[in-house]
């Protein structure tokens, strides 16, 4: 329990998605002017994450890794698979992304227009295929590990996300030099919030 | 093609297509596209080598062979097979980078594989190639890679330069002895690498500079 508390709180402040990887910068920043649909996006990018990240640890325990196909016989323990991860763990994200949008269009209409092309996009997110693959490099030992730690990435993408929003709104009326506004002030601010949760890497944990 | 009106090879619009991702288009600053792995390989200028010339592949290729299928991909399941086409084509850097340049692709490490989520492919296959004719994509893919590239070397060029002293691991500022003394060029002197260039927050307001950089000559591009 105590190793899985650690793995969460530091999947979402000191390997922070956005702060430490840079993974989903591009809809991190296109999609930041206004708080509603950082939240939006945050939540969507926090079910598609708490999803994908265990079901790929699964495909790739038991299918991709090397020796993993051991259980189908003695005879396939020496294939190693795991040149096809990429394809596979995209095809798994791309059905999960496709679900989302189903069940979101579904529930929630409003967000779903106020979300427009960035739904779909989440399939290209980087912050998703990262996690996947981080996940890989990092040989989880259970499932529960794999999902504790999606769930956590994406509630540091969430947290980064609506951060960069709110400041955004704020600075709507301060005077920004003109060649700064928009996309150099917001490089400028995330790079000065990745410095604050620089300092949680000094929690031991 | 209109009757007998064919474009040159290097045509005045072909050549725009190449020079203009450089300034006016260019994918990180303008359009906003493969900011991910700009931030997260410029921290020496061989990785940042590196990996342009992977994206380059990738895209010109891909941007090749989406145009070629462009009329017969059926709009539904377009993402999907642009991304097939994109991880194939990933999978061959990635196996080549392995067996050709080890301590590199190790430096990479993921990032080789989120060349794949690389926004600035998929936007150009939307943008571009499922629209034009195989020589535009080409010419397409190689300006966005160059205007990639060029980012990719400057952030890199000032972060090793003033993180660690090096430029493409070749000691640029003198070498830093235990003493005073023992150290040449500029360190004799007292000056000390500024370590922090090389952590990710440096890298974020690296870029935020240049842009303000290149929006105060370039007037256009300023947002309002």
């Amino acid at each position: 329990m105590e190793a899985l508390g650690s793995l969460f709180v530091r999947s979402i402040f000191i390997e922070n998605m956005v702060f430490a990887y840079f993974l989903g910068m591009c809809s991190y920043l296109a999609v930041s002017k206004t708080v509603k649909t950082a939240v939006g996006l945050g939540a969507a990018v926090i079910f598609v994450l708490t999803i994908t990240v265990p079901v790929n640890y699964l495909l790739d325990t038991y299918i991709l890794k090397e020796g993993a196909l051991a259980w189908m016989g003695p005879g396939y323990a020496d294939i190693d698979l795991s040149f096809l991860s990429f394809i596979m763990f995209i095809a798994v994200i791309a059905s999960m992304v496709q679900l989302v949008e189903m069940i979101v269009e579904r529930f929630a209409p409003a967000l779903y227009s106020a979300l427009g092309i960035f739904l779909p996009l989440i399939a290209v997110n980087c912050a998703i295929l990262g996690g996947s693959l981080f996940m890989q490099q990092k040989n989880f030992i259970s499932i529960t590990e794999s999902t504790v730690y999606g769930f956590g990435s994406g509630i540091g993408w969430f947290l980064a996300i609506v951060a960069i929003a709110s400041i955004r709104e704020k600075i709507a009326y301060s005077n920004v030099p003109q060649p700064l506004k928009g996309l150099g002030i917001t490089f400028i601010i995330t790079g000065l919030m990745a410095i604050a949760f620089m300092s949680f890497s000094g929690i031991k944990l | 093609m209109m009757a007998g009106d064919k474009e040159g090879l290097f045509s005045q619009k072909n050549r725009r297509l190449l020079i203009d991702p450089l300034d006016d288009d260019n994918p990180i600053t303008v359009q906003v596209l493969g900011i991910c792995s700009a931030l997260a390989i410029t921290v020496q200028l061989k990785a940042a080598f590196v990996m342009s010339l992977a994206v380059m592949f990738v895209l010109v290729f891909g941007n090749l062979i989406v145009s070629l299928l462009r009329n017969m991909i059926p709009n539904r399941i377009r993402i999907i097979v642009q991304l097939i086409i994109v991880a194939f084509l990933v999978i061959l850097v990635d196996q080549v980078l392995k067996a050709y340049a080890y301590d590199v692709s190790k430096e990479l490490s993921v990032f080789v594989g989120l060349i794949i989520t690389n926004c600035i492919i998929m936007g150009r296959f939307e943008a571009f190639a499922l629209a034009n004719g195989p020589w535009k994509s080409i010419l397409d893919g190689i300006g966005n890679t160059i205007g990639y590239a060029v980012i990719l070397i400057v952030v890199s060029f000032f972060r090793e330069l003033f993180g660690s002293g090096k430029l493409m691991g070749y000691e640029v500022l003198g070498h830093k002895g235990k003493t005073l003394a023992e150290s040449t060029g500029l360190y004799h002197y007292g000056y000390e690498n500024n370590g922090f260039m090389m952590l990710a927050p440096m890298a974020l307001i690296t870029v935020g500079i240049l842009i303000w950089f290149q929006r105060s000559k370039n007037r256009k591009l300023i947002e309002d």
